[in-house]
C-alpha cells in the first residue's frame, strides 16, 4: 500500500432522494379554505375535540373527522420560546419568537411565528391575532397567515387556554 | 363534503452524512485511490471482492488482504435500456456481478457497453477508473469489456 | 406455550396511486374494518399493536408516528414499530403474547411507495459503502438473479411467464387486485424487455395501501367468539447483505425457517408466498419443498399488487382467509425483505 497519502477512514456518502409529496383529503381540505383566507379545523364526532391544521382523525378516539370549523383569526399564545437562531433563507432577523397559538374555536395548538411584539412581554395565555399576507399573495400554503400579534384583550387562564369557543372570550 | 383538489408537492429529501470507514473498509477504499483492487480471505480461505469486516458464515473478524486484478469474467448481468437519473451511467448499460482474477467471490459494478448483444455471461471485463481517484466505489467509474 | 389464533384480517386496495389519502387516512378505514370484524371497538380493546412501516417510501419523516393517530390511543396503549413489513410486526406481536404480557393484538402495515422512485429507495437499504453509492436499484438485483437462474437452466422464460399468467388469472377473484386479467403465458413472452431477463410482467408492481390483523390467545379468540386460525409456527433467517456470497438461485433462509416453523411440506393446502418477481416465486417453491397439488398464491400473489410493508402481513391473511372460510385445513405463508430475497419469514397456518 501507498504510504504517500492517508488511509481512508471516511467517505462523503450523500443521499438525495426526490418525492412528489401528495397532501391527504384532510390537509388538501384545510389548504384549500387557507387560500380563500379562510382557518378552518375538523371536529371529531365522538369527543368534539376540534383540530387544527387537521389530519383526518382524532387521535385520541382513533376515528375519522369530518366536520369542518371555521376557526377566528383570533387565538391564544399556549406556549412560546425566543429563538436567537436565523431562519435559512428567511427575511426574518433573530431574536424572534416562534408560538404555540391555539385559534378561538379550536382545542390543539399549531406552531407559527409572532411580530410586531416586544419579545419580553410576550407570555402565556396572551391574546393574539392573525395578520395575513395580502390576499393576491394566498397560496396552499401556511404561510398565508405572516405571523401572529398581541391584541389587547385580557389574558386567558392556563385552565381555560385551548377552550375558549371561536367567539373568544365573550363566547 | 366536497372531494378537496389533489394537491402535490415535488421535493427533495437529502442526507448528507459521512461516514467513518473502519479499517477493512477504509484499506479497501485507499487502494482503490492509489487504482488497486484488494480482497480479503473469509474463513474458509475464498477471497472476497470488495472485503468484508466478518465472516458471514463464522462471524470471525477478517484481516488477510489479498490483491486481485483488475481485469474478471461476468458472472450475471441485467441490461438497463433506461438508465434512471440517479444510475451511475446515463447511457444503456449493463449491471453485472463480476468475479475478478484472483477473487472467488462476485462484486457488482456497472458495465459499459454498446448494447445487450455485446454482453454475455462468461464475458471478460476490465476496470475503468476515474479521471480522479478519492477512495470512494465509484473510483472505478466502470467496467468495459476486454 | 400459549397458542395464538388469528381472529380478523382486513386489506384494502392495491392501487398504484392514492391520491389524496395519507397515512393516517389510508390506515382507518381498514382498521374499522378489522375492529368491526372481531367485534371491539378500537385499540384500547387489544393488549398491543405493532405496525409495519417505511418512512422512506413516502420521503415523510416519522409518518409512522402520525399512524398512531389511526388507533385510539387515549389513554395510553402499548405500542411499538418495525421499519419492516408488518410480518415482522406479527412476529414481536406474537413474542409479546408467548411472553404473557398481552392477551391479544393488533398488526397492521402500510406503505405508500406512490410519491418516491421506489426502486431508488430501496437502493439505499444496501451496503452503504459498496453498493448504495453506485444506486443499484431492487428490480436490476433481481434481474441479476433471474439471469443465473436462467444461464444454469434452472428456470425458462416460459417458466416466469407462467407464474405471470398464473398470477394474472388468480387475481380476477382478488377484488383488492391491481393487475388481474385472463393473461396467457404466450401474452408475457411477447412483452419486450423490460431490465433483460425480466419483463415489466415478471415485476410486482408499485402500489400503495395497508392491511391489518388481529390475534389472541386461543382463550382470547373464544371469548370474542369469532372464527380463527391457528398460527401452529413461525421463524424467520437473514443471509449475509453480500450478494456475491449468496446462492441467489436458491433459498436457504426460506428453507430454515420453514423447517424451524415446523412446516411440513406434505401438510400445505394453500401457500401464499411474497415473491415480487416471477423467478422468485420458482425459487420459494422449491426452497420449500412444496407439492405439487400445493395451492401456490391463489390471491395472485404480489404480482397482482405489492404493499411495501404489508403484504407480507397480507400473506399470511391470505390464508386465514382461505382457512376460515373452509376451503382448506391448512396452509404457510411467507414473507421477505431485502434484496433478492435476503430475509425471509415463515408462517404456518392450521384450521382451529
Amino acid at each position: 500500500m501507498s504510504e504517500e497519502q492517508e488511509v481512508v477512514t471516511v467517505v462523503k456518502a450523500p443521499v438525495y432522494l426526490k418525492y412528489n409529496f401528495t397532501a391527504g383529503a384532510a390537509p388538501a381540505r384545510f389548504l384549500a379554505q387557507i387560500k380563500k383566507g379562510v382557518l378552518t379545523g375538523q371536529r371529531c364526532p365522538k369527543c368534539s375535540a376540534v383540530y387544527v391544521p387537521p389530519r383526518g382523525s382524532c387521535g385520541g378516539c382513533g376515528v375519522a373527522t369530518e366536520e369542518e370549523v371555521v376557526l377566528s383569526n383570533k387565538a391564544t399564545v399556549q406556549s412560546f420560546t425566543i429563538v436567537y437562531i436565523p431562519i435559512p433563507n428567511n427575511p426574518i432577523q433573530p431574536p424572534y419568537i416562534i408560538a404555540n397559538v391555539v385559534p378561538d374555536g379550536a382545542n390543539v395548538s399549531f406552531i407559527h411565528l409572532m411580530s410586531e411584539c416586544v419579545n419580553e412581554d410576550v407570555h402565556i395565555g396572551a391574546r393574539v391575532e392573525a395578520v395575513w399576507k395580502p390576499k393576491e399573495e394566498w397560496a396552499f400554503a401556511m404561510d398565508n397567515i405572516r405571523y401572529y400579534r398581541p391584541i389587547d384583550e385580557p389574558n386567558v387562564p392556563v385552565d381555560q387556554i385551548g377552550k375558549l369557543p371561536v367567539t373568544g372570550l365573550e363566547g | 363534503m366536497s372531494q378537496p383538489e389533489v394537491l402535490n408537492q415535488a421535493f427533495e429529501l437529502g442526507y448528507t452524512y459521512t461516514r467513518s470507514t473502519g479499517p477493512v473498509i477504509g484499506r479497501f477504499l485507499t487502494e482503490l485511490r492509489n487504482r488497486n483492487i484488494v480482497g480479503i480471505k473469509a474463513s474458509d480461505g475464498r477471497v472476497v471482492v470488495p472485503p468484508m469486516e466478518y465472516d458471514p458464515n463464522t462471524a470471525e473478524a477478517l484481516s488477510e488482504f489479498v490483491e486481485v486484478g483488475q481485469q474478471g469474467e461476468i458472472v450475471s448481468f441485467a441490461w438497463v435500456k433506461e438508465p434512471r437519473e440517479a444510475h451511475p451511467m446515463d447511457v444503456p448499460f449493463a449491471w453485472a456481478m463480476i468475479k475478478l482474477d484472483g477473487a472467488d467471490v462476485p462484486m457488482i459494478h456497472c458495465v459499459a457497453a454498446v448494447s445487450e448483444d455485446a454482453v454475455a455471461t462468461g464475458a471478460r471485463v476490465q476496470a475503468v477508473w476515474a479521471d480522479e481517484t478519492i477512495g470512494y466505489i465509484t473510483d472505478i467509474r466502470c467496467f468495459e469489456l476486454v | 406455550m400459549k397458542e395464538i389464533a388469528i381472529v380478523g384480517f382486513q386489506q384494502s386496495d392495491s392501487v398504484s396511486d392514492a391520491g389524496a389519502v395519507n397515512e393516517v387516512e389510508m390506515i382507518m378505514p381498514v382498521l374499522s374494518r378489522v375492529f368491526q370484524q372481531v367485534g371491539i371497538n378500537n385499540a384500547q380493546d387489544v393488549g398491543f399493536v405493532c405496525s409495519g412501516s417505511c418512512d422512506y417510501l413516502q420521503g415523510a419523516a416519522f409518518a409512522f408516528v402520525a399512524g398512531v393517530d389511526a388507533l385510539g390511543a387515549v389513554p395510553p396503549i402499548k405500542e411499538s414499530h418495525v421499519e419492516m413489513d408488518a410480518a415482522w410486526a406479527l412476529y414481536e406481536s406474537i413474542l409479546k403474547i408467548r411472553m404473557g404480557h398481552a392477551d391479544s393484538a393488533l398488526i397492521y402495515g402500510f406503505g405508500k411507495s406512490s410519491p418516491g422512485e421506489l426502486p431508488i429507495v430501496m437502493s439505499q437499504q444496501l451496503d452503504p459503502y459498496y453498493l448504495a453509492p453506485l444506486w443499484v436499484d431492487s428490480i436490476s438485483l433481481a434481474a441479476l438473479q433471474a439471469r443465473l437462474m436462467l444461464d444454469q437452466g434452472l428456470i425458462t422464460e416460459g417458466d416466469m411467464a407462467e407464474v405471470v399468467s398464473r398470477s394474472r388469472r388468480n387475481a380476477m377473484n382478488n377484488p383488492h387486485a391491481q393487475l388481474a386479467g385472463d393473461v396467457a403465458p404466450d401474452d408475457v413472452l411477447a412483452q419486450e424487455m423490460y431490465l433483460s431477463p425480466l419483463r415489466k410482467a415478471d415485476i410486482c408492481p408499485v402500489s400503495d395501501g395497508a392491511s391489518a390483523m388481529i390475534i389472541a390467545t386461543v382463550e382470547k379468540a373464544k371469548e370474542w367468539g369469532m372464527p380463527y386460525a391457528i398460527i401452529s409456527g413461525i421463524d424467520h433467517c437473514i443471509e449475509t447483505h453480500n450478494l456475491g456470497m449468496r446462492d441467489l438461485t436458491d433459498s436457504v433462509s426460506t428453507r430454515t425457517a420453514a423447517k424451524r416453523a415446523g412446516m411440513d411440506a406434505g401438510k400445505v393446502d394453500v401457500a401464499e408466498l411474497y415473491a415480487p418477481f416471477s423467478h422468485q416465486e420458482i425459487i420459494l417453491t422449491r426452497a420449500l419443498g412444496l407439492a405439487d397439488d400445493t395451492l401456490i398464491n391463489p390471491s395472485g400473489g404480489v404480482l397482482a399488487g405489492n404493499l411495501m410493508m404489508a403484504s407480507g402481513l397480507s400473506r399470511i391473511g391470505e390464508v386465514f382467509n382461505r382457512i376460515v372460510s373452509g376451503e382448506v385445513q391448512c396452509g404457510i405463508a411467507h414473507a421477505t425483505s431485502g434484496p433478492c430475497l435476503q430475509h425471509n419469514l415463515v408462517t404456518v397456518l392450521e384450521k382451529a
